[in-house]
């Protein structure tokens, strides 16, 4: 399974939301309703799924679901 | 009394007093160190400056160990910061956010980072990075509140991280503390229940609202916002509940809040202000020294744990 679709089916399954709306152009916040403990949880998820670590510092600028699926590739390569 | 919560801090009761911002200033911070527990500053609302003169009323009021609770969406946060740091406080507790980002420098410094969370994410996340010790806080307390109850929070975080937890929201007695050592915390923290002391300098009003108060008297507001608090139901409360269902813009929701704690704890406006506190409110009665306090939190303590022993006996 390619990136993208493990980060939707991750935020598919922490923010109950439909796939559909998971975009890569989709905000955590403003589209996806999440807040800022949800925010930590999918970090944390996204970690423990592709085995990297996000440092805060980085975690701060992953505002959409395609930053991350971005980050998390160049995390893998 | 030890756990790895009084050894950590160096106290003699694992009894947090919670850093109530206009409300938990140098007296009873210093009353509650005095008296074997650790008193907390409420840094909110404060330039870095006031913060310095209200440690330096603390030290010189005390040589026991005391801290800082630093609300990290202050606007004079950065200030803040730099005054605990200079001032080396020995404890600092945060909310309001993810202090991540400043345990390295508060580390080196020997300031002893304590974070409050909301949530397990957040409580394993922190303690990655060398966190010694979480302060969970549920739902029932006051001010800004997570979503979770401490009943439930409290044996999440415990199953979830190694480093000691300290429960808070919703503890008014030592009934309440020996629950949250059964769901395996080795030290609370209490806000409410020393706001009605004699070395409170809150204003009385705000005492006299919360001895009134009852079971049900705390609303939670703002939660449409993002950023829900929980205080006595008054016409603010009230004003809040009809904009929030007008469907009003955020902006205008919070901007009615902004200044509304002072109101009430430095003013005594009651009525317009925000009365900030737990829904332990109902089961306190009676303003009393902090050292009253503190003393009967642990004999109540230690009576439940005898009256549970006689559950098992029977």
């Amino acid at each position: 399974m390619d990136v993208f679709s493990k980060v939707k089916e991750i935020i598919v399954d922490q923010l109950g939301v439909d796939e559909e709306d998971v975009t890569p152009d989709a905000s955590f916040i403003d589209d996806l309703g999440a807040d800022s403990l949800d925010i930590v949880e999918l970090i944390m998820a996204f970690e423990e799924e592709f085995d990297i670590e996000i440092p805060d510092e980085d975690a701060e600028k992953i505002t959409t679901v395609g930053e991350a699926v971005e980050y998390i590739e160049s995390k893998l390569s | 009394m030890r756990t790895r919560v009084t050894e950590l801090l160096g106290i003699q009761y694992p009894i947090l007093q919670g850093g109530m911002a206009w409300v938990a200033t140098a007296p009873l911070v210093a009353a509650v160190s005095e008296a074997g527990g650790l008193g907390i500053i409420g840094s909110g609302g404060m330039t870095g400056e006031e913060l310095r003169e209200e440690i330096r009323r603390v030290r010189s009021l005390t040589d026991k160990p005391f801290g800082v609770n630093l609300m990290l969406l202050s606007p004079h946060i950065e200030d803040q910061i730099r005054v605990v740091k200079e001032e080396r406080v020995p404890v600092v507790t945060t909310g309001a956010g993810n202090p991540g980002p400043l345990v390295e420098d508060f580390t080196r410094l020997g300031i002893l980072l304590i974070p409050v969370v909301a949530s397990v994410a957040l409580a394993k996340r922190l303690e990655r990075y060398g966190i010694q010790a979480i302060i969970a806080e549920g739902n029932e307390s006051g001010g800004h509140v997570g979503e979770i109850s401490t009943l439930c929070l409290v044996p999440q975080v415990v199953d979830a991280v190694r480093i000691p937890v300290i429960a808070a929201g919703g503890i008014g007695d030592g009934r309440g503390m020996a629950a949250c050592f059964a769901l395996g915390a080795e030290g609370v923290q209490l806000g409410t229940r020393f706001i009605c002391t004699e070395e409170c300098e809150v204003h009385p009003a705000y005492k006299e609202a919360i001895l009134k108060a009852h079971d049900r008297a705390t609303v939670v507001t703002g939660l449409s916002t993002g950023h829900p608090v929980r205080c006595l139901r008054n016409r603010l409360t009230r004003k809040f509940e009809e904009l929030e269902f007008s469907g009003a813009p955020r902006e205008e929701i919070e901007s009615l809040g902004v200044g509304k704690l002072r109101e009430a704890a430095v003013c005594g406006n009651v009525e317009e202000g925000s009365v900030m506190c737990g829904q332990v409110a109902g089961l306190i009665r009676e303003i009393k020294p902090v050292r009253e306090v503190i003393a009967d939190i642990l004999r109540e303590f230690w009576d439940t744990l005898d009256r549970l022993q006689k559950v098992r006996n029977s």
